[in-house]
């Protein structure tokens, strides 16, 4: 007789820790065969206010690691998640993809996590200058990450649209509260136990699965959240987005994009979440008088 | 009622290690992996010097014999030079920067998880300290490999509008001061950026780059993309002149570095200089005294001295020059000199005899020029090259011991009235690698850092280090940047 | 005739670079002390530790067997130093002074209203005047941190002159409470305003708010006492208070203490620790480093 499997339940991730929806809802995922294959956490809005929360306290800490920390800890990611590839692809391909295009979702969302973890200590030259003002003064400009970041993550790609949105996003240095695809959300929960074997700190990422019906009006009208990220495409969806975003001048994005291209992996996803802040000080002027080279 | 009474004691000396001395803290030595004799790393794999013949390299503290390391001689240097080229040209141009990449990030990890070991043996082979080779050095190397791998596949970012492409195979000679870092700073930027490699470590200190060598081979990077000859000047000479080298990367003597110049001068090669430097570490009144006090120790005692930016000059402002010099000489009297592999070790051994025998000429000189010598007073193991910490009071601009570089944990102290007589003083020398400015004051450190002619300002600090920071100098302590995105433009053709 | 030198302009006192005193402090923390050396240091930290109970819910019964264990810290181990002092309440003083006859290990009591310190100079003089009466050989103040912050410098001078002379022949330390000060240049501040109005010893917390003694101040405070030792030749104690529990840790203050003070400070006369746990682990380790074998917490009294 064969072995029988222990099946694997699938939690949302809040805080370091796998708890399930507040809520005890559900909702069943099928295959094309419409046989189920897991049940998924409903999220609620308390869920969402409960990462918020994580979020914005790891926020101070995750924003002041040194720059190569951050870098690091990225790679470690990608490390890990190299070492579980075939659980991602047998997950993908219970959601419907091909043996071929998982494998290449998979490999392509590892490289995009070390893309990223390369930006981490790299994206300040490019997008910081020191700036040659008129007058006396020692004038520079820092980008410095916004802060707490929701992001509605793609339905269609999965792994690799989901990757493609937190990476840049935490190589900033924010933190974030994460919807996960409705319809294809086993690899998100996988993902977050990547994340809490990388030594990324708890509460840097937080994953909700549910639906995007309930939950965009609460990811971007809550108050203590910097930006709003929706990578899908309802209009009417984006047009709420877009109006709560006013209640607290929350910055609000919209990356619908083909994240198979690899124009979409770039530092300005990157600069969207940064904010920039320049400093002056004064350059006292002694000793030009007769000083030779 | 505004004063109050002191003490009928006269002599407020402080009194260090006489009742309470620390025990030997040796590191352990058992977990290294070490041959009896390493050959040459070319195309892959270690192989036999074409002349058979092989130097012994020792370890300063003991002068005991470590290993032999083999004598690379023209042809050698020909079969290196020819498959860097073969690489360059059938493999490593055509990869794309992410896979290159991977590689770097390989060797970045391999060198944290294998961190002790390098460290004793760096230790063991040049002399420094344990607790810098541990805490400085080989952090710093793997991070240096960590940086540059981030940038192989976003060259067009950090040079916009232009198409930035490697230059082919660059010949590189390092020194052995820093003898595992230095090999990390010329190695990294080059592979990143599509290069390939013949490299040259210092003939005293070759163990780490061969020890880097095996860590290579283990991240599977192609077969000659990295090549590293060991041998003497002779052996850097037939780099820098193998026609198939288009590029030329050397830290060392500024000596050397104008032979280097005019040798090349005349082909298509590109060259970049990291020379010598002697520094002033500037103190105003207004500095925090005893931080600063840390960082003319930091500045000159760190690596025996052996620093191309130590601060070897210090400038203290009048007003404060006896309260500084006398917490310095009495912070000296706590620096340990001993062996290298003992964790308390603050000061270890000169690498060489060669080096100990100029540094004690150079303070015959001294002495001989009228300036007044100062050394602790601690003891000196009885074998190996050590030697004290010195200082020297009362130099003037004109000494030589102001102008020429020593290369020893030797300081020369000489004092100014304002501003611009320090900027004067800092800037009248040569070279122009390094500077450091203590002052509480924020508009003048910036008046200082833009005065100062010199590629690395340190303000309330010294000797610190970071592979996104560029590194470089002016004047005659040579050209062009290692670290950071400038560190980019050597190796590329925009 | 005596020596004088003035009184400095506080406002004025020395700056201090946060970054390099840290930087300083991890060359202390990179030392390897070990074998004679490190059961030397166990030692003399042990003999350095004013063992301490300062809760509201202290009793007679309480105090009495901390006394005991001050005076027997573990008597089957041979060759054991007492610690250096009790630290307690005014009212317990007297508890303390008997329980400890003979075993010439101090007395020292908190005063002034601690641990706040917000009261009147009156209330303050009385409740050291109480504790000195009581038999106290120590006085552990606390400054006015209200009074330092809003710059009233010579406020904060006189106050502690007005307790010094009230502790007569007690020795009066002067509980900074370093973790209200928030900066290193105004804990330098603090510290030469202490040191030049009299204090005998500058403390650096009262151990009942976080941040409590960390070695960055320490050393701050040990350079005050330094410069002030250059220029008149006096000695001053010095102790850190709260967050000192582990060996390691002690050890790593008393190679501070030797590297920046010398060996003249390197007795119970000039440095202590205000700890209640870090006993224990002392004697842990000194176990440890005679017997080879890594000791449980069981086979050592808690009190």
């Amino acid at each position: 007789m064969s072995r029988i499997e222990v099946l694997k339940t699938y939690k949302i991730y809040i805080g370091g820790q796998f708890p399930r929806t507040e809520s005890g809802r559900y909702y069943s995922l099928t295959n094309k065969k419409k046989e189920p294959i897991a049940n998924v956490s409903l999220s609620s809005r308390k869920d969402f206010r409960n990462a918020v929360v994580a979020a914005r306290s790891a926020f101070g800490g995750w924003s002041s690691r040194a720059a190569f920390n951050r870098g690091q800890i990225l790679y470690r990611v990608a490390e890990m998640m190299e070492g579980r590839k075939e659980q991602f692809i047998t997950e993908l391909i219970l959601q419907g993809s091909t043996q071929k295009s998982a494998e290449a979702e998979v490999t392509m969302a590892i490289d995009r996590l070390v893309y990223y973890s390369g930006w981490c200590d790299k994206y300040q030259q490019i997008f910081g200058t020191v700036n040659p003002v008129a007058s006396s003064h020692f004038n520079f400009s820092v980008p410095e990450p916004t802060g707490v970041v929701t992001l509605i993550a793609p339905e269609e790609s999965s792994l690799l649209g989901l990757i493609s949105i937190i990476a840049p996003c935490i190589a900033g240095g924010n933190t974030c509260v994460v919807l996960a695809s409705n319809s294809k959300p086993l690899c998100s929960v996988t993902f977050a136990e990547v994340l809490a074997t990388s030594d990324v700190p708890g509460g840097v990422v937080n994953v909700l699965t549910g639906t995007s019906n309930e939950l965009h009006t609460h990811f971007s009208n809550h108050m203590d959240v910097n930006a709003v990220v929706y990578c899908r495409d309802h209009a009417d969806e984006k047009k709420t987005i877009a109006q709560n975003s006013a209640v607290n001048v929350k910055r609000a994005y919209f990356w619908n994009k083909d994240w198979t291209k690899s124009i979409n992996e770039n530092p300005y996803l990157i600069l969207d979440l940064q904010e920039i802040k320049t400093t002056w000080h004064p350059i006292e002027n002694i000793g030009t008088a007769g000083v030779k080279y | 009622m505004n004063k109050i009474e002191t003490s009928e004691k006269t002599s407020t000396n402080l009194s260090f290690f006489k009742e309470w001395k620390y025990a030997p803290a040796p590191e352990s030595k058992d977990h290294i992996q070490l041959k009896k004799q390493y050959g040459l790393f070319i195309n892959g794999e270690f192989v036999s010097p074409t002349s058979k013949r092989y130097f012994d390299t020792i370890n300063p503290a003991t002068e005991e014999k470590i290993a032999e390391i083999a004598e690379a001689d023209e042809k050698d240097v020909d079969l290196a030079v020819n498959a860097a080229a073969k690489a360059y040209n059938n493999v490593w141009k055509k990869m794309p920067g992410k896979e290159r990449a991977k590689y770097i990030y390989r060797i970045a990890r391999m060198i944290q998880e294998r961190a002790r070991e390098f460290a004793v043996i760096e230790s063991m082979d040049g002399g420094k300290p344990i607790r810098e080779s541990r805490d400085i050095d080989i952090p710093l190397a793997a991070n240096h490999f960590f940086y540059y791998a981030g940038w192989a596949d976003k060259l067009n970012y950090a040079f916009p509008n232009r198409n930035p492409q490697p230059i082919g195979v660059a010949g590189q000679i390092i020194p052995w001061n820093f003898p595992l870092l230095m090999a990390a700073w010329k190695i990294a930027p080059a592979l990143a950026t599509g290069n390939t490699v013949v490299l040259k470590p210092a003939e005293t200190t070759s163990l780490t780059a061969l020890k880097l060598a095996e860590i290579i081979a283990e991240s599977r990077l192609p077969d000659g993309v990295v090549n590293i000859v060991t041998g003497f000047g002779k052996t850097g000479a037939a780099i820098v002149n193998h026609p198939k080298v288009n590029k030329v990367a050397f830290t060392g003597s500024t000596d050397v570095g104008k032979i280097i110049q005019k040798a090349i001068a005349g082909t298509s090669k590109r060259v970049t200089l990291e020379l010598g430097g002697k520094a002033a570490n500037i103190v105003f009144d207004d500095a925090p005294i005893d931080q600063a006090v840390e960082g003319i120790v930091n500045g000159i005692f760190f690596n025996q001295g052996h620093v191309c930016c130590a601060g070897s000059r210090l400038l203290v402002q009048e007003g404060v020059a006896d309260i500084v010099i006398r917490k310095l000489k009495d912070r000296m009297e706590t620096l340990i000199v001993g062996d290298p592999l003992d964790k308390n070790t603050d000061i270890g051994a000169i690498n060489s005899k060669e080096q100990l025998l100029k540094i004690q000429d150079y303070i015959k000189i001294g002495i001989n020029e009228g300036a007044e010598l100062h050394q602790s007073s601690c003891s000196l193991p009885n074998k190996g090259f050590f030697c004290k910490p010195t200082l020297f009071l009362n130099t003037s601009q004109s000494h030589r011991l102001v102008q020429e570089e020593i290369f020893g944990p030797v300081l020369t102290v000489q004092t100014f009235r304002t501003v611009e007589e320090a900027i004067e003083k800092a800037n009248n020398i040569p070279y122009g690698l390094s500077a450091g400015v203590w002052t509480d004051k924020g508009s003048k450190i910036f008046n200082l850092t833009t005065k100062m002619r010199a590629g690395v300002v340190w303000a309330n600090t010294y000797n610190k280090f970071d592979p996104t920071s560029p590194f470089g100098g002016y004047k005659e302590s040579g050209f062009g940047r290692e670290g950071g995105l400038h560190g980019l433009l050597p190796y590329l053709s925009l | 005739m005596m020596n004088t030198v003035d009184i400095p302009n506080f406002r004025m006192s020395p700056v201090v670079d946060q970054v390099g005193v840290e930087e300083r402090v991890a060359r202390f923390t990179s030392r390897s002390i070990k074998k004679s050396s490190k059961l030397q240091a166990l030692k003399l930290a042990l003999n350095m530790i004013d063992l301490t109970t300062l809760e509201g819910k202290d009793t007679t019964g309480k105090v009495k067997q901390m006394c005991y264990k001050a005076a027997h810290m573990c008597d089957q181990l041979p060759g054991i130093p007492t610690v250096a002092a009790v630290c307690v309440y005014p009212n317990h003083v007297r508890t303390a002074k008997e329980a400890l006859i003979g075993t010439g290990i101090k007395v020292a009591s908190v005063a002034t209203a601690f641990p706040s310190g917000n009261t009147t100079r009156e209330v303050k003089l009385a409740d050291v005047r109480f504790a000195v009466d009581e038999g106290a050989d120590e006085i552990d103040m606390v400054i006015s941190r209200g009074e330092f912050l809003e710059g009233n410098y010579s406020f904060v001078f006189d106050e502690i002159s007005a307790i010094k002379e009230a502790c007569s022949s007690s020795r009066l330390k002067v509980i900074l409470e370093t973790g209200e000060l928030s900066t290193l240049d105004n804990i330098r501040r603090a510290s030469d305003i202490a040191i030049y109005a009299g204090a005998d010893f500058i403390k650096t917390s009262t151990g009942k708010i976080q941040p409590a003694a960390t070695m960055p101040v320490t050393l701050v405070m040990l350079q005050a006492i330094k410069d002030y030792y250059y220029k008149t030749g006096k000695m001053v104690g010095m102790k850190p208070a709260g967050g000192i529990s582990s060996s390691k840790l002690a050890i790593h203050y008393l190679v501070m203490v030797h590297e920046t003070l010398g060996e003249r400070w390197l007795t119970n006369e000039w440095f202590r620790f205000g700890a209640s746990s870090l006993a224990n682990d002392i004697l842990m380790q000194i176990a440890k480093e005679k017997s080879g074998t890594y000791q449980g917490k069981d086979y050592f009294s808690n009190d």
